[in-house]
Parts: structure tokens; C-alpha cells; sequence
């Protein structure tokens, strides 16, 4: 009889020499799964590891195979009580696979060495090869699960191989995705034009007028895109941290009649693609805005382009950003114990002495952190500056002209992302400081009586001028958003009409042309549609199931370098969209991962970007349910891929629906990433949006915003219906 | 059970989470079919121990043999081992049947044979008639039971209970305990049971481990444990003990007396040398007497201490006295209620025969 893990062990070795003898070893030009390379298995381009190094001159792959041979014999043989030296061996075969199958991807590449130090060292070689292929993508996951099998075995991760396996998948799956890419695109900051490399390239492009430049503060010319990007992200953080306190406070502390609506407008940055404020803006106070023409027929001034620059940037911002601000400061403000104000009431403090010594003081950790959180975002955006920041340079921009526009500088890209990243970097690191060391709020799950201190009358009064001019500004603005789809130019013709949507949207009918009901879309929209709501689909599964995944392991597994894989999976959220574009074009257009222009480098591009929301989703729902839920099955024989299938996920049904949701809703919405990926086979409708915006055709991108609001608010719901909401009759805890 | 119970035994095993130490290299031996309990603080290690039982945690170094197996190196679902938790654990979106007949099922019996081994389960624990309810209409005595059922069903050669009993009110914990201690005699499986109430290990244990700051400080049964404690610390946690200091003298080779303030009481020794040692008097090892009787200048009998009463609590059954006296202020329980002394009244103290013992340094 043989253990569970020995099973697992020959599986996983028969599995891997399955692939080097059937599925073809490098990437296909057509989809592998259509088996359309099945007659052609024999050729040079769709033959498996084993032909390709018996039939095809490259003997080098030939050790993955004999490495599986050996595995499947020492898992078969051994006997199954000798876990440790079983464990050993895995490890061996596994790690030396994994290593192996890896490296020799890296080190020949399509021109031969990828490396100059290898041609040094073994000379030039004929050799070439292309990307990997369905048959090395199972090798490699082959050799990492023998790995993490013997690791267990050896006695980590409590002796258990699933929590092993899934530790190893997600830290091979960021590493490969995440810091891979960067640490490629970062090189490229010290390679000069030809290639080589060179330190004072590196410099020049670092230490560069165009970034550090204080001209502006001396009243001539422009600063550097660095200070932009710093002083844009600081007023706008001061901004939305104190919009968002306001308005927390309204809706806790004041008899405030509109908390609903407050509620609802936290939700719409979340479903409404990221320039729908930046064009509403425009719609108001561009050079054909209401306002611009009010002033023009009322006084005979002449429109200005008073709207694009920092002031247009920070307005945006402060509107896109603010709910977010508002969400972190309503759990803050909800937390502070109204106990703890009773008590300084009864110390004969009067309400204003409560807040500003009680009240104000705790809140202030969160308020630092809705801060930070604001700062990361402004700094990340790219939306906003790209359809308004008209000559106000930011670091998101820049990057992505270097990258896009002539100038086609990746040294230049490298840098800038470079300097962006440890802004990033910083603040998130300081949020982490902030959180982890000074955090006041007293989660100890008893019930907290008594009733929150209203606000100060002054202070209500001041607080209520904020607010209510806001909230009419941010309706205004999502209504003319909307209604500007629906009007022929805005600006000059206000007839309504719905010719943006058929532009976009067409669809003629004809028997010859199309296929089953003869549909035919003409739209110039539908095509960079369908895609994304087919990627979007497929990456929402994808990313819940491995953000679940990371955050069970997260929460109810012990093990060694537990906190160090919970900082990468977090890690991963800090890094702007722009820095993951760019680094995923450079990294991934080479072998051994060449899927630059595919659907499959979008689909990734999602899954990496949104894995961190599925991750939180997952750590707040599993910390509520009590840990020996999962103990129990596990001495009842469940094995933990059992536990996690038929109690944890059972119980997890809204963490499910909020990784879904957040994940389907950021891909459809996301601009900055991906604007870098899309193809002219693979277009999406953000990229296709900004495109319209770019060209001033500001109808049709209106009405493509306002289908995808409602596509997505559709989503949402049926999501909801399908995953179902059966927790009313359970306990959440089993107590 | 058609299974033989197994044994359990602990080779210097230690757990660490890194630098800090939770189970210090403990070495004991749980019979086969005997129900042993683990007593302590919280935090002395007695938890960790029972989940490295279970498999929930791996020891650091060490080795752990179940019957004849070792399974230092083997996950919980691998072991031969069921477990009822404190929470009871039970799953909420499961009813009662499902919940029990989980293990089964999960180990690839058919669901009418899962169901009927569940109903079987249910039976042996009394709870029949329930199957369809959830977890959250039952009372927490129910629930109680259907975690039994369900750490049954499996027919496991060791069955563990962290705490069983601590979220039940005083008087359903008493009768619980005697069903499990029931249950466990009439199934002959051997039970590793978990519990900082030292009357609860008292009243159900074959033998009890006493463990402190992640080391067992003394293995026994429970009157070994509550008669001849070894050290302060069981003395003081096996029940109340009063610390004395007493002169020893050794007049045999396993008895010697101690001197305690003009009393001489015969004690076992235990190879403790002679001389200045601390002893442990019981409450109930000194009969409390009013004194009244006797008149100035009268001399007092050898071998009885004076005292004042500072404190009386009466209790029903019997009345708790603090008295203070030569050798300081003692903690004495007397059975005597119907004639209750009053504070300030003088009393004598006489040795009951029992209750005293020496203890090592």
C-alpha cells in the first residue's frame, strides 16, 4: 500500500513523461488545445521533448525526461514508510528540474546564447530555439509538484503536500509574473541604445533635467516629471483624505438625510471605466463645456484650456479617488468605541473636548492611511493625466510615451518606471508601518453599546459645507457623463440622438454573410468588446480561484517564510499598472515566455493585477470563520484539498462573489496595464475609449462608457445569482 | 469496536515556533484503552501536545509512536486519530447527519453506508431523531454530543478531546464528563483529554498529566497527584495546599518525621534529604477545634497547634477557616458546619493523619 504522497509523487511523474512524449514542447502559432498540430507532430516545430531531442538535433532537453523516468521508478520502489529519504530524492529530481528546465529557456533564445558571457564560455552555437509550449509549461509544473511533494514528505507545511503544491504554484506564479517582468525591465535601465551594458547611460538617464528639473519653482519653465507626479499625489491625497473624513463623518456622526446616496456614489468609481470623470469634466469646463460657453454668451469671454493641466488632473482625481478615502475612513471613524467617548463624557468633557481628544486621536492611524492609500493611487493613474494633463508631465504618462510615442526608448522607460516604483514602493511601505505599529481600532468582537457622539454643531455645519457641494458636483458630473452619449456634438448641437451607439454598436442582418442567425456586427465597437468581456470572464475565475488559494494558505497554514510570501502577494498591488504594461511588452517578447501580442499576455496581465483584491477578499472572510472548522475535517480523514472543498469554500460564498466581481469589474475598467498590451487582434475597450478621447470624438466614447457601466452592473448581478447567497441560515461562527 | 485501542508514546519531543519553546522535550507513555488527561495553565503546553497527537501540528524534534507506528512525520488526515474540539467544531452548512457521517464519506464510503454508520454513532451518544437539524438549532449539550458522534464514527484507535466541557454551564459539564468517562470504558479506546479544570481530570482520569511551562512536572493517577505531590506547583494546582517550612528527619529508609511548630507528623520522604524542606499541609490535614475549653496556664497536649480563627466562610458542606497561628496563617476546611467558631475565637489545630506531604526543593 502506498502513501497519499508516493500516489502523488508517481502521478506527477508519469504526468511529466506524458508531456515529453505527446504535447508539443515549444509554442504553437494556432491554439494547442484545437489540436490542430496533431498531423505535424513529427515536425521540428510541434514535436514533443522526447522527438525533439532524439529527431531533432537537441539532446539538451533530453535530462527533463529521464529526470521524470527516474522520479516515477524511486516513487514507485520505495517503500512507504521511508517518507524522509523519499522526500530527499523529490526534492532533488524537482528543484534540479524546475532549475533546469528554466534556465536553459533563458540561456537560448531565438538568436542563440542569450548571454554574452555564454558565448564566452561555450561558444557560438547554432542552436535556437522559440518559446515554450503547452508540453514545458506541464514539465515545469510537473518537476515543482515532485518538489513540493518531497518537501513535504521531509515534514514542512505540516507534512502536507496540497498546502505545499499550492504555496509553490503561487510563488512560482508571481515570481514568473510579477518581479520576472520587472526585473527584466529594470535591466533595460542600464543598457544603453546598442545593448550594452553601461553604468553612466544608466546615470544620464536617471539624473536628468526632463525628471528633476526645479525650473518652476524659480517661476521659469517646468519641473521635473518627478516633483509633478510627487506634488500632484500630495495635494491630492491631502484632498481626498479630507473629503473622505467629511463624509465619513456625515454618514456616522450627523443626521445627514442623503447617507444613502453617499453610499451609492462610493460604489460608481468602482463600476464606471476611469475616464468617465475625466470626460464629464471636460463636458463641464472644457474649452465647449457649459461653463466655457455660459462665460462666452454671458460676458464675451473666450473659452480656455484652463481645464488641462494639474488643476484638471488633481479635480478628476479627487473625484476618482475620494470613495476609496471614504471607505477606509468609515470603517476608522465606525471603530472608534462609542464606549470610549461615554467615558470621557462622564469625565465632564464636553462634546467638542470629546472629539478633539478622544475621537480625533484614534482616528488618526486610519486617517494616515487613507492618506497613503490616495498618494499610491494618484501616483498610479494613468486615466486621468493622459485625457487631461495636456503639458503637465506625470511619471505614468511619461513612461508610457517613451514607450509608445516616437521617441520608442525603453532605457528611458526603465528609468522613469524605476523611480515611480520606489515611490510606490515607499509609501506602501510606510502604510505598512502605519497599519502594522499604530492602529487603535479595537476589533474584540463584543458587542460595543451606546450611541456615537454627534458632531460639534460648528463642526457639523463645516463638514456639511464640504459635503453637499461635492455630492451635487459628483451627480452633475455622472449625469452629463452619461447624457453626453446621447446628443449629436456636444458643445455646438445638443439634438439628442443615439448615433454614437450605432456607430459603435451596429448590427445588420443578412443571410449570406453571417453565421447561424446571419448577425453581422459592424460596430466599430464590438470587436475590442467582445474580447474584453471574453477575457474578463475567463480571468475572473482564474484570479478568485488562486486569490482564495493564496489567502487560505495565508490564514489557516503555519509555515516557514509564511510572512515573506504574504509581503509578495501584496507586494504585487503596490506596483503601478503602467510599471506591470511595461514591464510584461519587454519581458515576455522573448523566449522562453513569448506571448507578447496574445490573448494569453492580457489574461495574465489581469489575473497578476487583481490576484491582491481576491487575496483580501478571502483573508477577511476566512479570519471570521473559526479555525477549527478545518482541524475537524482534517482529523476526520479530509485531506485538505477535501477541507477546503467541502467546508471552507461552502462557507465562503460572499468572498467568492466579491473576488468575481472586483476581478471581472477591474478588467473591464483597467486602462493603465494593459494599454501596452493590446494588439490590433486583441484591442480592448478601454484602450479603444482612450484612442476616441485622444482624437477629440468625445460622443462615441461617452456611449461606449455608458454600455459598459451597464454591462458591468448586469455582471454583477448575475454573478450574484449564480454563486447564490444562502449565509442567513448559517452561523458564521460554529460556536 | 472492532479495532484495538493503541498506545501512545511521546520520545523527547519538542516543539518550537521559533525561538519560543511551546513543548520543552517531553518523554511519557499513554497506555492502551486508558483514559489519560493533560492538566496545566493555559499556555503550559498541554494543547500543543494533544494537536501533535492529532497531527494538526508536526513536532520540531523528537519522535511519536501511535501503537507501533511512528508518526512524527505524518498529516492529521493520515492518522488513525478523531478529535472533538472545544468550539465542537462542527460545520454549520451541514445538518447533523451530514456533519457526522463527514469522515466516512470523505474517505470514499457510499453515502447510505456513511449514513447508517452516522446513525449508529448518533445512537451510542443518545441523540437520535436529530439527524435533520443544523448545528445552530441544537443546544450546546447536543451539540456536544454530535461532535462525540462524529469523532466516533471513524472507530479511531485514539480519540482526542481539547476541553470539551468548557463551554457548558456548570451542572451539564458534570453529567457530560461521566458519559464521555462511560463511553470511553465501554469502547475500550484509549482518550487523550485536555483540561485546565483539575476536578474534571480528577474525576475522569486513569492518569493525569500535570505539565507547567512546557514540561510535565508530574505523571500519575489522581491520587498519587493529589496525596503525594512532588513540587509546589502540583501541590498548589491539584487543589489548595498550604506552604510550610518544617525541619526533616529521616527514621527509616522511606519515613521520616517533620517538625512543624511543636507537632511531629510521620511523612514518606521520597529520598528528600534531611533537614530545612518545604511541606504541604491539605486544608483537610489539621482538624479545626474550638479551644474555649481550656483556661490560662493550662499546657498545651504535644502535638497540637494553637491558632485564632481571622476568617470563617460557610459553604454548605463544610466551612472554610483562616487561621492564624505559629508557623503562619493556614487555610483549613472542616466538616463540623453545625457548630460554626466565630472570628477571634481561639482554636486547636490536631493532624488528621493525612494531607501531609514533603516536598522537593
Amino acid at each position: 500500500m502506498r502513501s497519499p504522497p508516493q500516489r502523488a509523487a508517481l502521478a506527477w511523474a508519469l504526468a511529466g513523461l506524458a508531456a515529453c512524449a505527446v504535447l508539443p514542447w515549444y509554442s504553437l502559432q494556432g491554439n494547442v488545445f484545437a489540436l490542430g498540430w496533431l498531423p505535424h507532430i513529427a515536425t521540428k516545430e510541434a514535436a514533443p521533448l522526447l522527438l525533439q531531442a532524439f529527431s531533432h538535433g537537441r539532446g539538451w532537453l533530453l535530462p527533463i525526461g529521464l529526470l521524470f523516468a527516474l522520479a516515477a521508478a524511486i516513487a514507485f520502489t520505495f517503500p512507504a514508510a521511508a517518507r524522509k529519504p523519499l522526500g530527499a530524492w523529490l526534492v532533488g529530481i524537482g528543484g534540479f528540474g524546475v532549475a533546469y528546465t528554466l534556465l536553459q529557456g533563458f540561456a537560448l533564445g531565438i538568436k542563440g546564447w542569450s548571454f554574452g558571457f555564454l558565448t564566452a564560455l561555450a561558444g557560438t552555437t547554432t542552436q535556437t530555439q522559440i518559446g515554450m509550449g503547452l508540453g514545458a509549461v506541464l514539465v515545469v509544473l510537473g518537476f515543482l509538484f515532485l518538489l513540493t511533494t518531497g518537501i513535504a514528505l521531509r515534514g514542512s507545511f505540516r507534512g502536507d503536500m496540497f498546502v505545499a503544491g499550492g504555496v509553490g504554484l503561487c510563488v512560482l506564479l508571481v515570481v514568473l509574473f510579477t518581479f520576472v517582468p520587472l526585473f527584466v525591465m529594470l535591466t533595460g535601465g542600464f543598457q544603453n541604445q546598442e545593448g550594452a551594458w553601461s553604468i553612466s547611460a544608466f546615470a544620464n538617464r536617471l539624473f536628468n533635467e526632463r525628471i528633476w528639473g526645479l525650473a518652476c519653482v524659480q517661476g521659469a519653465g517646468r519641473c521635473g516629471v518627478a516633483w509633478n507626479t510627487l506634488f500632484l499625489a500630495l495635494c491630492t491625497a491631502t484632498g481626498c483624505t479630507l473629503l473622505g473624513l467629511a463624509f465619513a463623518l456625515t454618514v456616522t456622526r450627523t443626521k445627514f438625510p442623503a447617507k444613502k446616496l453617499v453610499r451609492v456614489l462610493t460604489v460608481l468609481p468602482i463600476v464606471t471605466p476611469p475616464f468617465v470623470i475625466g470626460l464629464g469634466l471636460i463636458l463641464i469646463l472644457g474649452r465647449s463645456g457649459l461653463v466655457n460657453q455660459f462665460l462666452e454668451y454671458a460676458f464675451d469671454i473666450a473659452p480656455s484650456r484652463w481645464i488641462y493641466g494639474l488643476q484638471g488632473v488633481l479635480l478628476a482625481q479627487l473625484f476618482a479617488f475620494t470613495p476609496v478615502a471614504f471607505l477606509v475612513l468609515i470603517g476608522v471613524v465606525e471603530g472608534v468605541s462609542p464606549t470610549l467617548e461615554e467615558a470621557a463624557q462622564t469625565l465632564r468633557a464636553d462634546r467638542a473636548k470629546v472629539f478633539t481628544t478622544v475621537s480625533f486621536p484614534l482616528m488618526l492611524p486610519g486617517i494616515a492611511n487613507a492618506f497613503l492609500i490616495s498618494f499610491i493611487e494618484s501616483i498610479a493613474d494613468f486615466g486621468n493625466p493622459i485625457v487631461l494633463g495636456g503639458n503637465y508631465a506625470v511619471l505614468s504618462t511619461e513612461i508610457y510615451f517613451s514607450i509608445v510615442g516616437a521617441q520608442l526608448d525603453q532605457g528611458k522607460a526603465a528609468v522613469l518606471a524605476l523611480i515611480l516604483l520606489s515611490f510606490a514602493l515607499g509609501a506602501f511601505w510606510i502604510q505598512r508601518r502605519v497599519l502594522g505599529k499604530k492602529s487603535y481600532v479595537s476589533m474584540t468582537g463584543k458587542g460595543d453599546s451606546g450611541l456615537p457622539v454627534p458632531l460639534p454643531a460648528r463642526v457639523e455645519k463645516g463638514v456639511y459645507a464640504i459635503v453637499i457641494p461635492w455630492l451635487c458636483l459628483t451627480v452633475i458630473l455622472y449625469v452629463l457623463a452619461l447624457l453626453g452619449g446621447f446628443v449629436e456634438t456636444w458643445g455646438r448641437d445638443y439634438t439628442p440622438t443615439l448615433k454614437h451607439f450605432w456607430k459603435a454598436f451596429s448590427v445588420e442582418f443578412s443571410a449570406a454573410g453571417g453565421t447561424g442567425l446571419g448577425i453581422v456586427w459592424t460596430g466599430a465597437a464590438w470587436n475590442s468588446f467582445w474580447t474584453t468581456l471574453t477575457l474578463a470572464t475567463i480571468a475572473a475565475p482564474f484570479t478568485a480561484a488562486l486569490g482564495l488559494l493564496t489567502a487560505w494558505l495565508i490564514t489557516r497554514n503555519q509555515f516557514a517564510g509564511k510572512n515573506a510570501f504574504e509581503f509578495m502577494t501584496l507586494l504585487s498591488f503596490a506596483i503601478p499598472g503602467t510599471i506591470i504594461g511595461v514591464a510584461y511588452i519587454l519581458a515576455f517578447n522573448v523566449p522562453p515566455i513569448e506571448i507578447t501580442g496574445t490573448a494569453l499576455v492580457i489574461l495574465l496581465c489581469f489575473m497578476f493585477r487583481n490576484l491582491p483584491v481576491g487575496v483580501r477578499a478571502g483573508v477577511a472572510t476566512m479570519s471570521q470563520l473559526d479555525k477549527s472548522l478545518d482541524e475537524a475535517s482534517l482529523t476526520l480523514r479530509g485531506s485538505s484539498f477535501t477541507t477546503l472543498r467541502r467546508v471552507v469554500l461552502p462557507l465562503m460564498r460572499p468572498a467568492i462573489v466579491a473576488a468575481l466581481v472586483y476581478s471581472f469589474v477591474r478588467s473591464m475598467t483597467t486602462v493603465s496595464a494593459v494599454i501596452f498590451l493590446v494588439s490590433a487582434e486583441y484591442d480592448l475597450a478601454t484602450a479603444f475609449i482612450i484612442g476616441r478621447v485622444v482624437n477629440a470624438d468625445y460622443g462615441i466614447a461617452l456611449a461606449y462608457c455608458t454600455v459598459l457601466v451597464v454591462m458591468m452592473i448586469l455582471a454583477i448581478l448575475l454573478i450574484q445569482w449564480l454563486v447564490g447567497d444562502r449565509n442567513q441560515k448559517i452561523g458564521r461562527k460554529s460556536k | 469496536m472492532k479495532k484495538e485501542p493503541a498506545r501512545i508514546v511521546f520520545e523527547s519531543v519538542r516543539k518550537a515556533y521559533g525561538p519560543v519553546v511551546a513543548v520543552r522535550d517531553v518523554s511519557f507513555e499513554i497506555p492502551a484503552g486508558t483514559l489519560v488527561t493533560l492538566l496545566g495553565p493555559s499556555g503550559c503546553g498541554k494543547t500543543t501536545t494533544l494537536r501533535m497527537i492529532a497531527g494538526l501540528e508536526l513536532p520540531t524534534s523528537g519522535r511519536m509512536l501511535i501503537g507501533e507506528r511512528d508518526v512524527s512525520g505524518l498529516p492529521a488526515s493520515e492518522r488513525d486519530v478523531s478529535m472533538v474540539f472545544q468550539s465542537y467544531a462542527l460545520f454549520p452548512h451541514m445538518n447533523v447527519i451530514e456533519n457526522v457521517a463527514y469522515g466516512l464519506v470523505v474517505s470514499g464510503t457510499a453515502k447510505p453506508a456513511a449514513h447508517a454508520g452516522a446513525r449508529e454513532a448518533l445512537k451510542s451518544v443518545g441523540l437520535e431523531g436529530k439527524e435533520a437539524r443544523l448545528p445552530s438549532e441544537l443546544s450546546g449539550g447536543q451539540q456536544q454530543r454530535v461532535a462525540v458522534a462524529r469523532a466516533l464514527v471513524l472507530e479511531p484507535s485514539v480519540l482526542l478531546f481539547d476541553e470539551p466541557l468548557s463551554n457548558l454551564d456548570a451542572k451539564l459539564r458534570r453529567s457530560m464528563r461521566e458519559e464521555i468517562r462511560d463511553l470511553q470504558q465501554r469502547l475500550g479506546v484509549t482518550v487523550v483529554y485536555v483540561t485546565h479544570d483539575q476536578e474534571e481530570a480528577l474525576a475522569v482520569s486513569d492518569h493525569i498529566v500535570v505539565m507547567n511551562h512546557a514540561e510535565i512536572a508530574q505523571i500519575g493517577s489522581p491520587r498519587d497527584l493529589y496525596e503525594r505531590p512532588e513540587t509546589v506547583f502540583v501541590a498548589t494546582f491539584m487543589g489548595d495546599a498550604n506552604l510550610v517550612a518544617a525541619l526533616l528527619q529521616h527514621t527509616s529508609a522511606t519515613h521520616g518525621d517533620v517538625r512543624l511548630g511543636g507537632m511531629t507528623l510521620p511523612v514518606a520522604h521520597r529520598g528528600i534529604a534531611a533537614g530545612q524542606v518545604q511541606v504541604s499541609l491539605r486544608p483537610e490535614s489539621l482538624a479545626v477545634q474550638a479551644s474555649s475549653a481550656m483556661h490560662a496556664g493550662e499546657t498545651h497536649p504535644a502535638g497540637i497547634l494553637q491558632g485564632v480563627i481571622k476568617k470563617a466562610a460557610y459553604l454548605g458542606t463544610h466551612i472554610e477557616y483562616h487561621v492564624t497561628t505559629a508557623i503562619g496563617e493556614l487555610f483549613l476546611k472542616c466538616d463540623e458546619v453545625l457548630q460554626p467558631i466565630a472570628p477571634g475565637a481561639d482554636v486547636s489545630l490536631t493532624p488528621t493523619g493525612h494531607g501531609v506531604t514533603v516536598l522537593k526543593p
